[in-house]
């Protein structure tokens, strides 16, 4: 009896041991082919080669130096700031009203929002070209900014909505039963307590604008062509090294929001 | 007596009604707060869909079938449509192969070391998928990371084509569309109770046992959110596959892209569109028999 326990235990540790390479293995690589990048960026060399022959910062300086370069980044900077300040207010208030209103349909109108992420983005990208067209919206920054929107709010929902979930209704309706309005309501009492949660949701949307590629195929160009569309016809080509520079410092974009994103989440739980 | 109760029910039931009329204007104020961003998804995605499936059916001489014709009998279409499947089907099954075993040890870590494991997952999803392709494009080229690897190694003589071909489309794809495998799994793994796992034990089952008796059903929901949600990307993934395919590999994205850009074929863009719809409206239907498709997305 004894035997045959010690028996299961070395089998069990045996394939945890299995689990431990394998799942490792697999954070490698999921891990790796991002971090590889920076180094990379670095080099001297024309040729991408792992570890760089020499140090030097021609490309920041070829990306920094280039007037297409610098149109683009501010083209899609500017875009992703007015997407997170459109997409957040337009996302906590849909939330909002899902949460509180009460309504057979709302499950409907929640499907209906979440669209954005389930139709393939191909799809939309050829949809939006289609009504930019009539519009003349085309090669704008204000369409740029719907369609990105767009993408955006449904983030801001379910980061708004996970942030609900866990408040109180109460408070806000003790404060409107003391005579204060609903939107003041919710200003003094409820935003404040679900604030890491939109902020999270304002996060996921600036990065969301900020590296949407293919809707940026279509309906950008010209003056204001994003940074993700000018790297993908530049990669279509060849693989040009200042891409290498560019990537790195998208990469210490993201980085720096999913840690923000992810100290709110801490705080959150507190 | 009798006249007096009656004026105060009536009284009772215009209150009432008023409170009824009350709750009804207020349920309309909350449910303008939805209408902006509903506005913008009919404009920009409920609109063209409707115009798109009209389109379809639209030829040079009036309503007409002959896009859908098309996309069976010319081959361009049909083998693009199966090449389509083809990755689609690898690139899920490669990742659940994948996705389960670090799902699970994630779940087996002690909190520290769960949140750094599940970081690690996190970085790369929000990490530009324009920035990973590339990457990919650098470590599997003919003189890349990869290929002076294997060659040092002794493993191979030649460099192998990595890029411009299936093969490193499939990787590519691999690498981004994992974290859509793990992180549902994760959720779903880490609610299943651990104390199930050791009652199973008590009761006599060999660890393989209550792994698939006890544990594994419990984490087919996630398995099952995950499998759609890759299977689904994938199937209309255009960024990734347009270059590490190099334009060899074409995938019904870009028959889409094609026809609308290059060739101005509405109508031929828009059959493909459809059906391609179609299939990812069934897969989610399918899904949400047995979870709530919203719950994918994190909602409620």
């Amino acid at each position: 009896m004894a035997q045959e326990a010690l028996n299961e235990t070395l089998v069990s540790r045996q394939q945890r041991l299995w689990l431990w390479v394998v799942g490792t293995l697999v954070l490698l690589f999921l891990i790796l082919p991002v971090l590889i990048v920076i180094p990379m960026s670095f080099s001297d060399s024309r040729f991408l080669t792992f570890p760089p022959p020499s140090l030097s910062l021609r490309w920041y300086e070829a990306y920094l130096g280039s007037p297409e370069w610098m149109d683009a980044t501010r083209v899609s900077l500017t875009a992703a700031i007015c997407t997170t300040l459109l997409a957040t207010p337009l996302g906590v208030a849909a939330a909002y009203g899902l949460r509180v209103a009460e309504a057979k349909f709302l499950r409907t109108i929640q499907l209906i929002l979440l669209m954005p992420l389930m139709v393939p983005i191909i799809i939309i990208a050829i949809g939006v070209f289609f009504v930019f067209a009539k519009m003349n919206l085309v090669g704008t920054m204000l369409g740029l900014v719907l369609a990105h929107t767009l993408m955006a709010t449904p983030f801001v929902v379910v980061t708004t909505l996970a942030g609900l979930r866990g408040f109180d209704m109460n408070q806000e309706n003790v404060a409107r039963s003391l005579g204060s309005p609903r939107f003041a309501a919710f200003i003094k009492v409820t935003l404040p307590q679900i604030k890491p949660s939109v902020i999270s949701g304002a996060l996921f949307a600036f990065i969301t604008s900020l590296d949407e590629v293919v809707i940026a195929l279509f309906i950008s160009g010209g003056e204001n062509s994003t940074l993700t569309k000018r790297m993908f016809n530049a990669l279509r080509d060849e693989i040009d090294p200042t891409i290498a520079a560019i990537s790195s410092l998208l990469i210490i974009v993201s980085l720096s929001i999913v840690l923000a994103a992810s100290l709110l989440a801490g705080r959150k739980t507190r | 007596m009798a006249n007096n109760s009656g004026r105060s029910m009536s009284i009772v039931a215009e209150q009432e009604r008023l409170i009824a009329r009350d709750a009804c204007r207020e349920r309309d104020r909350l449910l303008t707060l939805i209408l902006p961003a509903l506005t913008l998804v009919a404009i920009l995605l409920l609109l063209p869909l409707g115009w798109l499936t009209w389109q379809s059916f639209v030829g040079d001489s009036g309503l007409t079938l002959e896009h859908y014709v098309r996309v069976f009998e010319d081959s361009t279409y049909s083998k693009s449509f199966l090449l389509t499947f083809e990755i689609s089907a690898m690139v899920t099954g490669l990742a659940i192969l994948l996705g389960y075993p670090l799902s699970y040890m994630l779940c087996q870590l002690p909190p520290r070391w769960a949140a750094f494991g599940l970081a690690l997952v996190i970085v790369p999803f929000w990490t530009s998928l324009l920035v990973r392709t590339y990457a990919w494009m650098v470590l599997l080229q003919r003189r890349g990371l990869i290929n002076k690897t294997l060659i040092d190694l002794g493993v191979i003589d030649q460099p192998l084509a990595f890029v411009h071909n299936i093969t490193g489309t499939t990787i590519g794809m691999l690498h981004i569309m994992l974290p859509f495998m793990v992180l549902p799994l994760y959720a779903t793994m880490r609610a299943i109770d651990p104390e199930l796992m050791r009652a199973a034990a008590n009761l006599g089952g060999n660890p393989r046992y209550a792994f698939w008796r006890v544990f594994f059903p419990l984490s087919r929901p996630g398995l099952l959110a995950g499998t759609t949600l890759v299977f689904v990307i994938c199937l209309g993934f255009y960024v990734t596959p347009e270059l590490l395919g190099g334009g060899r590999v074409v995938m019904v994205s870009m028959l889409v892209q094609r026809n609308v850009e290059l060739y101005f074929q509405w109508g031929a863009a828009s059959s493909v569109a459809v059906i391609l719809l179609i299939i990812v409206f069934a897969a989610f239907a399918f899904l949400n028999r047995f979870l709530a498709v919203e719950r994918v997305f994190g909602a409620r």
